[in-house]
C-alpha cells in the first residue's frame, strides 16, 4: 500500500498531526521498513506468542523441539552412518548429521510456519491494518527458540563422545566458532526469503499448502545433512552451492566440528542466493501485500 | 491544523467475484496454479494481451461484466473533527468497504482519502486474541496488534482490566473464559486505544445488554472528547442516539446525508433497506439436497414490500419458494429465528399445524411456497439471522441454510420506547399492564402486605 505519511507543524497547541493518504497504488511498492520497525513490538509478541502457544495441551511440550532433530538423527546414524557407512569428514556420524539438522530443523520449521502465516493469520489480516511483514518474519524467529533448545543437546552430544572410552572424538574449540551467529543469520535469511515467497503465493493459490511438505523433503536431498558436501564432485560443487542451504550446513560444520575446510567460495554463492531470495521476496510480499485481505 | 478529520474523494473499489455468489456479499475467490499456468500460457496467444499477471487485480473492466462489482463507487464526502458520522444502508451497499478502506486494511481502486489523525478501528473486536494465553498476556498481544506500544499498554493496563471487568481473572486463559467475558476484555482494549479517529462496525451486534450499553457509553466519551466517530450500523436507534449526522449508502453510492433523523427516515422510507431476499443459484445448493431445490427465500413487511429492516410494531411475512423434483413423504419445510449472538428465538416448520400435517402427508413435485407470519410486537429490536430447514423427520435432511437472511428489527413506537434504553432479550412483547395503586387495592391484598 502506497501512503505517504507527512508530518506538519501547526500553530495550534498540537504540535504536529499525521495525515494519511490512501490511494490506489500500482506496480512495485518501497519495503518500508521504517514501518515495520515502528511496529517491532508486533513482531515481538507475535514471535512470543507462537513460542508461548506451539507446546500447550501436549504432553511432551518443550521436549518435541529436541526430540524430532534427536530422533531423525538415531535414524540417520542407523540407515546413512551404519548400513549405508556414508562418510562423516571424520567425525562420529551421529554428531555429523545432528550439525546438519539443527539449521535444517530451524529452515524447515521457519519455511513451514512463515507459508502457512498468512492464511492463518486470515482474521487478522481482514480486520486490523498494520504491517503484513510482520507475520512472516514472526514466524520464521519463532522457530530460532527451537533451536536453541536442540543446540543444548549438540553440547550435550559433543561431551559425551569427547569423554566416552575408546572414542576417537575430541571437541575443538577454534576461533571459527565466533562465525556461528552468522550462519545461523544465513539460515534466517534463507528460510524468510522462500517463507515471504511461498506466504503470498499461498494467500493466491493454495497449492502451495501441497508444495511445502513436498519441497522441503526435496530440498533435504539437495543439501548435505545426511552426506558430506564433499561427496559431491569437485566440477558441481558451485552448482550444488546454489542451494543456500549447502552453504548453511557447511558454515555449521566448520564452525562446530572444524573439520571441514572454511567453505569460502561455496559460502558467497549460497550467501549471495541467500540474499537474493530474501530482497525478491520482500519485494513480491510488497507487490502482492495490498490484495491480502480481497484474497485471503 | 485543518478542522477535516476525513476526506474521501471518488473512492471507488471493486471486487472480482468468485464462483458460487449468490445474492451475498462480494467476495474474491482464489485460484489454483492449474488455473493460472493455463492463463499464463495461453497469454501470447490472446489478443490485446498487455502481458500482465492476471491474477493480480488489474484495471477494472471498461463495460459491465458479470464477473466484477463496485463496491464502492465515487464516494465522496468529509468529516470534521469531532463529528460522530453514522453510515448506514443494507448489506452490500458498500459499509463495510468503506470502513476497510479508512482503515487501511484494503485499498480503493480509485480516488483517494485523507485521514487525518491515528484511526483505530472495532471492526471486530478481539482479533489476534489467542485461546490459550491468559487475559493478561492477550492485552498485550492485542494492543500490539491495534498499534499500541507496550509502555502505553503498561500505562493503561489497570484501565483496560477495570473496564472489562475480568480482573478476577486475568491470569486465566480466555479458553476458560464465558464468551460475554471475552468479548468485555476485548473491547476494553481496544476502546483504550485512543485514537483521534474511531471506527466502528456492528459491535453492537454482540454482547449482552449490559455490554451494549457499555460500549455505547464508550463510544459517546470518545465523541464528547472532541474526537471524530464514524459509525457503522443496523440498528437504526443506536444511529439515533450516538450520530448527529448519517451517510445512506445504495449500492456503493453515497443516497444521501443530512442530520440522522432526517437520514433514517430517507432510509426506512425510500425503499432502500429493501433487500431482505436470498436466491440461491444452482451452483449454491449441494447435490445431495436433491430432489429438493431451494429457489429463494425472503422477508416482506406489511405492505407486501421486500424489506431487510423491519419495524418490531408491524407484521411480517416470511416465504421461502422451492421446487421439488420429485414427491417427497413427511417434508416440512421451516424457518429458524436466531439473533446475531447466535441464539435460537423459535423454529418453526410448516407442518407444525395438525391440519396441515394431516393435508400434507406427502408434498407433491412442483413448484412451492411455504409462507408465514409473524405478528407484530414479537421482536425485540437488533438483527436477527433468519435459517431454513427443509427435512423429513427422522429420514433425512434435504437442505439446510442457518444463515440465509439477515435482517434488523427497529423498535420504533414498540413498547416502553419513550425511554431511550435497550431491551434485554430477544422478545418484545406487548402486555397487558395494569397497575393498582393503594386505594384501589382489595382488603385480601393489604392484609397479606401487612403480614410479610
Amino acid at each position: 500500500m502506497m501512503q505517504k505519511v507527512l508530518k506538519k507543524s501547526s500553530i495550534e497547541s498540537k504540535p504536529q498531526e499525521t495525515v494519511l493518504f490512501i490511494r490506489p497504488s500500482s506496480g512495485w511498492s518501497a519495503l518500508n521498513l521504517k514501518e515495520l520497525w515502528l511496529f517491532r513490538e508486533l513482531v515481538y509478541f507475535l514471535t512470543w506468542r507462537d513460542v508461548k502457544v506451539r507446546y500447550k495441551q501436549t504432553t511432551l511440550g518443550a521436549a518435541w523441539a529436541i526430540l524430532q532433530p534427536f530422533l531423525t538423527m538415531v535414524v540417520f546414524s542407523v540407515f546413512f552412518g551404519r548400513l549405508a557407512k556414508v562418510p562423516s569428514d571424520g567425525v562420529p556420524y551421529p554428531i555429523f548429521s545432528y550439525t546438519g539438522l539443527l539449521p535444517w530443523g530451524l529452515f524447515t520449521k521457519a519455511l513451514t510456519d512463515a507459508g502457512r502465516s498468512l492464511v492463518a493469520h486470515r482474521a487478522m489480516i481482514t480486520k486490523i491494518y498494520f504491517p503484513r511483514l510482520a507475520i512472516p518474519i514472526a514466524s520464521v524467529l519463532g522457530g530460532v527458540v527451537d533451536f536453541a533448545l536442540a543446540f543444548l543437546v549438540l553440547i550435550g552430544m559433543m561431551l559425551y563422545y569427547n569423554y566416552a572410552p575408546n572414542s576417537t572424538y575430541h571437541v575443538e574449540i577454534t576461533p571459527a566458532l565466533l562465525t556461528l551467529p552468522l550462519f545461523l543469520l544465513l539460515a534466517i535469511i534463507t528460510a524468510l526469503g522462500v517463507g515471504l515467497w511461498l506466504s503470498a503465493l499461498n494467500v493466491m493459490y493454495r497449492d502451495i499448502n501441497y508444495i511445502i511438505p513436498f519441497l522441503t523433503q526435496f530440498w533435504l536431498f539437495i543439501t548435505p545433512v545426511a552426506y558430506p558436501a564433499s561427496m559431491i564432485p569437485e566440477q558441481w560443487q558451485m552448482v550444488y552451492a546454489l542451494n543456500p542451504m549447502t552453504g548453511v550446513v557447511e558454515g555449521f560444520r566448520w564452525a562446530l566440528l572444524g573439520t571441514v575446510e572454511a567453505p569460502g567460495p561455496m559460502l558467497a554463492v549460497s550467501s549471495t542466493i541467500a540474499i537474493l531470495g530474501l530482497v525478491t521476496g520482500l519485494f513480491y510480499f510488497r507487490r502482492m501485500e495490498r490484495d491480502f485481505a480481497d484474497t485471503v | 491544523m485543518s478542522d477535516i478529520a476525513i476526506r474521501v474523494e471518488d473512492l471507488g473499489k471493486w471486487y472480482r467475484l468468485g464462483a458460487g455468489v449468490g445474492a451475498g456479499r462480494p467476495r474474491q475467490d482464489y485460484r489454483t496454479l492449474r488455473e493460472v499456468l493455463a492463463s499464463t500460457i495461453s497469454a501470447p496467444f490472446r489478443r490485446n494481451s498487455p502481458g500482465k499477471e492476471p491474477a493480480r487485480l488489474g484495471p477494472p473492466p471498461s463495460q459491465p461484466d458479470d464477473e466484477f462489482i463496485w463496491a464502492l463507487r465515487n464516494v465522496s464526502f468529509t468529516v470534521s473533527k469531532g463529528q460522530v458520522i453514522g453510515v448506514i444502508g443494507r448489506n452490500g451497499a458498500g459499509k463495510s468497504t468503506l470502513l476497510k478502506i479508512l482503515s487501511r486494511v484494503t485499498e480503493p481502486t480509485e480516488g483517494y482519502a485523507e485521514v487525518h489523525g491515528r484511526v483505530g478501528s472495532l471492526l471486530e473486536v478481539g482479533t489476534g486474541f489467542h485461546p490459550e494465553l491468559t487475559g493478561r498476556e492477550n492485552i498485550y498481544l492485542n494492543g500490539a496488534i491495534l498499534g499500541m506500544k507496550r509502555l502505553e499498554i503498561d500505562g493503561k493496563f489497570d484501565e483496560i482490566v477495570d473496564f472489562s471487568g475480568v480482573d478476577k481473572f486475568i491470569d486465566t486463559p480466555v479458553k476458560r473464559y464465558s464468551s460475554g467475558m471475552y468479548l468485555r476484555l476485548a473491547f476494553a482494549v481496544a476502546a483504550h486505544l485512543e485514537p483521534e479517529i474511531l471506527v466502528v462496525d456492528e459491535v453492537l451486534a454482540v454482547g449482552d445488554a449490559e455490554f451494549q450499553r457499555k460500549c455505547l457509553g464508550k463510544m459517546s466519551d470518545v465523541a464528547q472528547e472532541g474526537r471524530t466517530v464514524l459509525f457503522v450500523s443496523h440498528n437504526m436507534s443506536a444511529i439515533l442516539h450516538l450520530t448527529e449526522e448519517t451517510i445512506v449508502l445504495d449500492k456503493g453510492h453515497v443516497a444521501h446525508r443530512s442530520a440522522t433523523p432526517e437520514a433514517v427516515d430517507y432510509y426506512m422510507s425510500s425503499g432502500l433497506a429493501q433487500v431482505g431476499e436470498r436466491i440461491w443459484s444452482m451452483d449454491d445448493v449441494p447435490p445431495d439436497a436433491a430432489p429438493f431445490r431451494p429457489l429463494s427465500m425472503r422477508l416482506k413487511n406489511r405492505l407486501g414490500r421486500v424489506v431487510d429492516a423491519v419495524r418490531s410494531t408491524e407484521p411480517l411475512t416470511l416465504e421461502v419458494e422451492y421446487v421439488l423434483d420429485a414427491p417427497i413423504t413427511g417434508l416440512r419445510v421451516g424457518f429458524y429465528l436466531t439473533t446475531a449472538r447466535g441464539e435460537y428465538v423459535w423454529a418453526s416448520f410448516d407442518t407444525d399445524n395438525q391440519a396441515q400435517f394431516e393435508a400434507y402427508p406427502v408434498r407433491q413435485a412442483g413448484r412451492t411456497i411455504s409462507r408465514c407470519t409473524i405478528p407484530p410486537d414479537i421482536l425485540n429490536e437488533g438483527r436477527y439471522f433468519l435459517g431454513v430447514n427443509a427435512s423429513a423427520y427422522r429420514v433425512r435432511r434435504y437442505f439446510q441454510d442457518e444463515q440465509a437472511l439477515s435482517f434488523t428489527v427497529d423498535a420504533t413506537d414498540a413498547p416502553g420506547s419513550q425511554w431511550p434504553e435497550l431491551r434485554m432479550g430477544p422478545v418484545r412483547p406487548r402486555l397487558a399492564w395494569e397497575i393498582e395503586t393503594e386505594s384501589q387495592l382489595t382488603p385480601a391484598l393489604l392484609v397479606e402486605k401487612g403480614g410479610s
